[in-house]
């Protein structure tokens, strides 16, 4: 096993940010078919550590390819960028957070807010497609302005996330 | 559906080679042992035609009795006689004390690991689980005339890492192989031959006497993924009883303290109650026991109307479970039902108006689980080398470093598929700080005081510096069992430390090793035998699986001449198999594992290289199509 083979190539597929994630599903069942541990239940100690090795590999590539966030992230990694605590962002764009965060706020407290809700996500989702779009252009040949995308999506996907977490207090879970 | 596997012709082992593997249901109230014979998996009765063994162990002077021997004396010998283990293990004096008085056991020391006083001297809940494995191991091994080659033990999906640990330990105690511990609702889902059917999403709803579980399972090219699972450790058949008991006490006027007895007595009625209505539209109720007495009709709807919160808080999780796994009603196409409560007439109707399809119940709900540990079981002892099933199994409960504040720092999500391995970084708060206590914990809360505690281990000899500059990697790895091991690093110094997490409820290596000795002490011949026996065993493992590998991949992978040492490594420890020392056979049969390592990484990579191929042909050609469109 070669440890230094990035998740991509261990995956088999290109080394782009649009990966196809039908593809990515079939290959990580293929390959944890061959590898996993349960193939060595009744096999030598070696053949086990290395099975548990190669599943936990197989793993950790499926979970940082098939979310955008992730992948976006590990890509960035790969063209040696780690990113920063407290990144600068254009005033503009916290501007923006400000007031989808006030919007949220004035959800909870609103009539109809499962529906609000429901619409408020699905305008924070499209705006997170459109930074994965561009995210996927400049990752080609602007670092300093991908590594700004990925801050973005970090702040569009915790609010999501918070979105979510008001959804099952709406809902009572 | 496939209800039992039937062996394909030209997919068989040859009868002679085939490994005795056994499935192992280790229930709270009940038992059960179960096997592939002749392709079809069932379970084994005893001698007196019974199928389920009442997880209950006696201990005598002369000696522990297990089963319904044991059941029929817990009224009459309630401090000597453990019923519901299961609820013990992995828990701590102070958890079981929260259980509630309902438990008539003397505990022995204070804090840690719950023990329990008997007159056979002081015993541990894996001690007595492992009394429970015996009892089985012995039953199959009686039916299919030898010894196990392994078994798959089912827990519960909710269990945690503590609790995993606990029931390792009691089969390594008990000298059984154990080859996975299996999830009960993947196990069920097994049962029902899923994974031969349609691709699509299964849940699987388990309803036992004491406890709820709710997995949701996605099948794909053959492999079962665990999206997700969810329930209440607390909820279960039981409650029902209760529910009952607390409305005829309640119909009768009754004013006086209520006694254990006549509690018992209740809950027994109410129990008979609530099966009867399985079939019924109505029951009747009489109870006359120190002036408690009422004489009462109990009605299906009545009784629904009892239970139907308590059924409803198994909806809610449902739902919960639905929302993490991420996937839509309309995609669950199969609902099973596991557990004697599903026999429960308004639980399969919650359920069936719930996920909008009928639940699938035709293999009785005690056995179910039994009967899919034993077709994994069948699988993973190498009777089945073609078969393609293969499960992906998830971390039950978020893992966690305590932070600054009591709080929970989640490394590992739960949901997370296993095997995994995480490292997060984390740094001192404090100038000239030297060592940095680790506490690891369980649990989707944010305060630590509401996780489970696993482990508390130091990381001592960091190089005094500044508050925050010393950078401390804590890498946590969880095995396809579920099993925890952590360590951790100062990554500028390399000082390291590291623990298989032990929990702290658990047995500690130490104490297993003396138990088992003790066990053997009585007949220290006993010891050198079976020591012996275990060596042979294992060499016998390595030099089949060796022996094997090299027939399909040695001259494909390797030079003529390391096949040649590889050859005669095997017949040196053939040889030494035949000896009697079983120290030099313990020695030889790592010796050649070390020897095969690098053959053993060959032929995986060779594997990997041979599955990405075999998919780029099909890829190929379906990404030419996709750019045309």
């Amino acid at each position: 096993m070669n440890f230094n083979q990035n998740y991509f190539e261990i995956l088999g597929l290109p080394l782009v940010f649009d990966v196809d994630l039908g593809l990515l599903s079939d290959r990580f069942l293929e390959l944890q078919k061959e590898v996993h541990p349960d193939r060595f239940a009744s096999r030598t100690e070696q053949e086990k550590r290395l099975a548990m090795q190669w599943a936990t590999l197989l793993n950790s590539a499926n979970d940082t390819l098939k979310s955008p966030l992730k992948r976006a992230i590990y890509l960035l990694q790969l063209k040696g960028i780690e990113l920063e605590d407290n990144p600068r962002l254009p005033p503009e764009f916290l501007m923006e957070q400000i007031e989808l965060r006030e919007q949220l706020e004035d959800i909870e407290g609103s009539e109809a807010n499962l529906d609000d809700l429901a619409v408020f996500k699905k305008e924070v989702k499209a705006v997170i497609r459109s930074i994965e779009q561009n995210f996927s252009k400049t990752i080609e040949d602007d670092l300093v302005q991908a590594e700004t995308l990925v801050y973005e999506m970090q702040f569009l996907n915790k609010l999501l996330a918070s979105a979510n977490q008001l959804e099952e207090k709406l809902l009572d879970y | 559906m496939a209800l039992l596997q039937i062996t394909e012709p030209g997919q068989a082992v040859d009868p002679h080679d085939r490994k005795r593997a056994a499935g192992i249901d280790l229930g709270t109230t009940n038992s059960l042992i179960a096997s592939v014979r002749a392709g079809v998996a069932e379970t084994l009765p005893d001698i007196h035609g019974r199928h389920l063994l009442p997880s209950v162990v006696r201990y005598t002077a002369e000696g522990p009795v297990v089963g319904s021997d044991a059941l029929d004396q817990a009224a009459l010998d309630p401090h000597n006689t453990i019923v519901s283990v299961k609820r013990l293990m992995g828990r701590g004096v102070e958890d079981v004390r929260s259980l509630g008085d309902q438990l008539p056991y003397r505990f022995a020391g204070d804090g840690g690991l719950a023990r329990i006083e008997t007159v056979a001297g002081v015993v541990s809940p894996v001690e007595v689980s492992a009394e429970i494995l015996r009892s089985l191991v012995d039953r199959a091994s009686e039916t299919l005339a030898g010894d196990l080659d392994g078994v798959v033990i089912t827990v519960p999906a909710y269990f945690d890492d503590a609790q995993r640990q606990a029931t390792k330990d009691a089969a390594q105690l008990a000298g059984v192989n154990v080859l996975r511990l299996l999830n009960e609702p993947t196990a069920a889902a097994i049962a029902y031959g899923l994974d031969t059917g349609d691709e699509g999403v299964v849940a699987i709803f388990d309803l036992g006497g004491g406890t709820f579980d709710i997995s949701l399972l996605r099948l794909r090219r053959g492999v079962f993924e665990v999206l997700a699972t969810g329930g209440d450790s607390a909820l279960g058949g039981d409650d029902f009883d209760h529910a009952i008991a607390e409305w005829l006490i309640n119909e009768s006027g009754y004013a006086g303290e209520v006694t254990p007895r006549q509690q018992r007595g209740l809950l027994m009625k109410a129990r008979a109650a609530k099966e009867a209505l399985t079939d019924s539209e109505s029951v009747a109720l009489s109870f006359n026991d120190s002036g408690l007495e009422i004489d009462i009709r109990l009605t299906r709807d009545t009784f629904n109307e009892l239970i139907g919160p308590l059924v409803d808080t198994a909806i809610r999780a449902c739902r919960r479970s639905v929302r993490d796994a991420d996937v839509e009603l309309s995609e669950i196409d199969n609902v099973v039902l596991v557990g004697g409560s599903t026999r429960v007439p308004l639980v399969v109707s919650k359920v069936a108006d719930f996920f909008e399809a009928e639940p699938l119940n035709n293999i009785d709900p005690d056995k179910v689980v039994a009967v899919g540990a034993a077709l994994q079981a069948d699988i993973l002892v190498g009777n089945k080398p073609d078969d393609e099933m293969l499960l992906l199994d998830v971390l039950p409960l978020s893992l966690g470093l305590e932070t600054m504040g009591g709080l929970s720092e989640k490394v590992i999500a739960r949901n997370t598929p296993i095997p995994i391995a995480k490292a997060q970084e984390f740094t001192t708060y404090k100038d000239g700080q030297t060592a940095m206590l680790i506490h690891v914990v369980q649990g989707e809360r944010e305060l630590v005081a509401d996780c489970r505690s696993l482990a508390r281990f130091e990381l001592s000899g960091i190089p005094p510096m500044v508050a925050g500059a010393a950078k401390i990697e804590v890498t946590f790895r969880v095995d396809a069992d579920g099993l925890l091991a952590v360590s951790a690093r100062e990554t500028s110094t390399g000082v390291e430390a590291s623990v298989e997490v032990k929990p702290s409820y658990g047995l500690t290596d130490d104490e297993i090793t003396a138990m088992l000795k003790s066990s053997f002490d009585h007949a220290a011949e006993d010891a050198a035998q079976r020591s012996l026996a275990e060596a042979r065993v294992e060499a016998g493992r390595v030099i089949e699986a060796l022996g094997n590998a090299l027939a399909e991949d040695g001259e494909k992978l390797l030079p003529p001449q390391d096949i040649e040492m590889l050859q005669q490594a095997i017949n040196k420890l053939q040889e030494l198999v035949d000896g009697n020392d079983y120290n030099a056979i313990n020695e030889g049969t790592e010796m050649l594992g070390r020897a095969s390592e690098e053959f053993a990484s060959l032929r995986m990579d060779a594997a990997v290289r041979k599955a990405l191929a075999g998919r780029q042909i099909a890829d190929l050609s379906s990404e030419m199509t996709d750019n045309e469109v």
